[in-house]
């Protein structure tokens, strides 16, 4: 098996590659902790000095540094502030409670899954019907160029409201949002991929007699695949934005949305802040699920 | 001695065909020609570019349509003979799908036939084999070199057995040293199971050392100005290119090619 023995070669260079990143990502890790530390420290100071030490004379840095970032509301809370927050949440509620921040983040990754799946079937619909018919290849893209120019924080609420009185709740009406966002770049990647097999690819299988199927299911659809993954990395990654987003308009009930919402009602900056940074791990998580079925569904399909 | 015992059956019956593309003016790609080919020929068009030898070729294999005439492929049309999956084509470039390996793309056109896996993958083995491939099956078409690639375009071309094999100037893209040694391996497959190929080439030598008969065309517009027989000896090597009959018929071609141009 010389063949088996020349595969694994690409996954030993990756393996070097990403400890050779440890380092530099570091690096950048830690210079951002030291722009943060200083900016929360300019951001928060004024009202340090105003609030606590305008009656405490002949105050000095050694003071003004600690209690800018231990501030109850700052202006920009101090990452430590942010990471005890986000384990305060997380840890000390149970999970089906209001107060969890996992419970949020469940809620959204939830309506953004559901409307990934639901945007990625209608977007892969949308790109076969435009690649197999002119007409609809003509009539249907404008249109779907155009459902994106309009702004989705215009278009949630109403969505909302509408499905709302139709007696829609819950996970489905933001899913719709999701789907809306997350449909595009699905769409327009797959058109390009199911068109991409050459001239040569095409005659070929015309030399085979192949049916219509045949030529969909064993050249189009494996064709597309390197386009179909960065556009589905692209369509969680809206669908994620989109989630959030209709999670505003509903009178703020649940979901990573909510909790921004809320926060910002109260003031209440790390609330904010840590259900940003939820978001983001959430969005990282979603995308490198994304990455892992690319990598189990393409074996060795490298150019 | 005589190298090919033929039963006289044509298969391949090109008559008075004509072949024109629209355009300002129109573009004669071909002008009533006629071509008889029998069972196990080898025959090369050869011709300058521009002359219509792969349209020639594209049209028996159904790839494009005569403006007038007619090409039989056992006596069928020759659109009946490609929904009867009478021939295997093999085109400039390997033209491999990418995420198949070598074994897979070699199935697919029994995948597309109906055979079932098992069967498929049999068969499949056995044609690469015969291209001297044994032991590439679980590659990539990436990891092998451009004459390796062509070769299992070849082992794909053979799938359905077909009886005719038409090739469109299948080592063009290959450096020369390749390109002799997978004309010698040409040769040794057709010698061993005599199909008839039809092989556009534009390289002389190439033409002479792997035929039986030789179609020279000339171009604007397309048209066959020779045919010529070569009756070299069926266990040619490659040295037969020094041979003062080698020469001769090479000489031949150069001189209708030389004409035609006129």
């Amino acid at each position: 098996m010389t063949s088996a023995a020349a595969l694994p070669r690409p996954r030993a260079a990756a393996a070097t590659a990403s400890t050779s990143h440890v380092l530099p990502v570091l690096t950048v890790l830690g210079a951002l902790g030291v722009v943060w530390y200083a900016a929360a420290a300019w951001l928060n100071a004024p009202q340090v000095i105003e609030r606590v030490l305008s009656d405490r004379p002949g105050w000095g840095l050694a003071e003004l540094l600690p209690l800018t970032w231990s501030m109850e509301r700052p202006v920009l809370p101090a990452p430590h502030q942010i990471a005890l927050d986000m384990w305060r949440s997380t840890v000390d509620w149970p999970l089906n409670s209001p107060r969890s921040l996992l419970f949020h983040t469940g809620v959204t990754a939830a309506s953004t899954l559901v409307g990934f799946v639901m945007g990625t079937l209608l977007g892969l619909v949308l790109a076969v019907a435009i690649v197999h018919s002119r007409t609809l290849d003509r009539s249907l893209f404008p249109w779907i160029i155009a459902s994106q120019t309009v702004p989705v924080l215009a278009i949630a609420p109403i969505v909302i409201v509408a499905l709302g009185s139709m007696g829609l709740t819950g996970v489905f009406p933001k899913s719709v949002i999701s789907m809306y966002l997350c449909f595009f770049p699905v769409t327009v990647a797959m058109v390009k991929g199911l068109r991409s097999p050459g001239v040569m690819e095409l005659e070929l299988m015309h030399t085979y007699a192949a049916s219509a199927g045949h030529t969909f299911w064993k050249l189009r659809v494996p064709a597309s695949l390197p386009f179909l993954f960065p556009s589905l990395r692209v369509g969680i990654a809206a669908a994620l934005v989109g989630a959030i987003v209709a999670e505003l308009p509903t009178g703020a009930q649940a979901g990573l949305g909510a909790r921004l919402l809320t926060g910002s009602y109260y003031g209440n900056t790390v609330q904010i802040w840590s259900a940003l940074v939820m978001a983001a791990i959430l969005g990282l998580a979603l995308t490198g699920l994304v990455a892992w079925a690319e990598a189990a569904l393409t074996p060795g399909g490298k150019r | 001695m005589k190298p090919v015992e033929v039963n006289l059956r044509p298969v391949v019956e090109v008559a008075e065909m004509s072949v024109q593309f629209a355009g300002e003016p129109p573009v004669i790609a071909l002008d009533r020609v006629s071509l008889d080919i029998t069972e196990g020929e080898f025959i090369s068009l050869i011709g300058p570019s521009g002359c219509g030898k792969t349209t020639l070729l594209r049209v028996i294999a159904d790839l494009e349509q005569a403006t007038s005439g007619t090409a039989m492929v056992n006596g069928m049309s020759s659109h009946d003979a490609r929904l009867a999956r009478a021939y295997g084509y093999v085109f400039q470039a390997p033209a491999l799908f990418p995420w198949r390996t070598v074994l897979a793309n070699v199935t697919l056109p029994l995948e597309v036939q109906g055979v079932p896996r098992d069967q498929a993958r049999q068969t499949a083995r056995e044609h690469l084999e015969r291209v001297g491939l044994k032991g590439f099956e679980g590659r990539y078409p990436w990891q092998l070199s451009g004459g390796m690639q062509q070769r299992v375009s070849i082992a794909r071309a053979l799938g359905f057995e077909p009886k005719l094999l038409m090739m469109d100037e299948p080592f063009g893209a290959l450096d020369e040293i390749t390109r002799d040694r997978l004309n010698e391996q040409l040769l040794r497959l057709w010698e061993r199971e005599r199909r008839t190929v039809i092989f556009v080439t534009h390289s002389i030598p190439e033409a002479v050392f792997l035929s039986s008969r030789i179609v020279v065309m000339s171009p604007r517009p397309g048209r066959i100005v020779e045919v010529i027989e070569s009756q070299l000896p069926a266990d040619r090597t490659l040295d037969i290119r020094e041979t003062p009959e080698f020469i001769e018929i090479a000489h031949r071609v150069r001189v209708a090619l030389h004409d035609a141009h006129d």
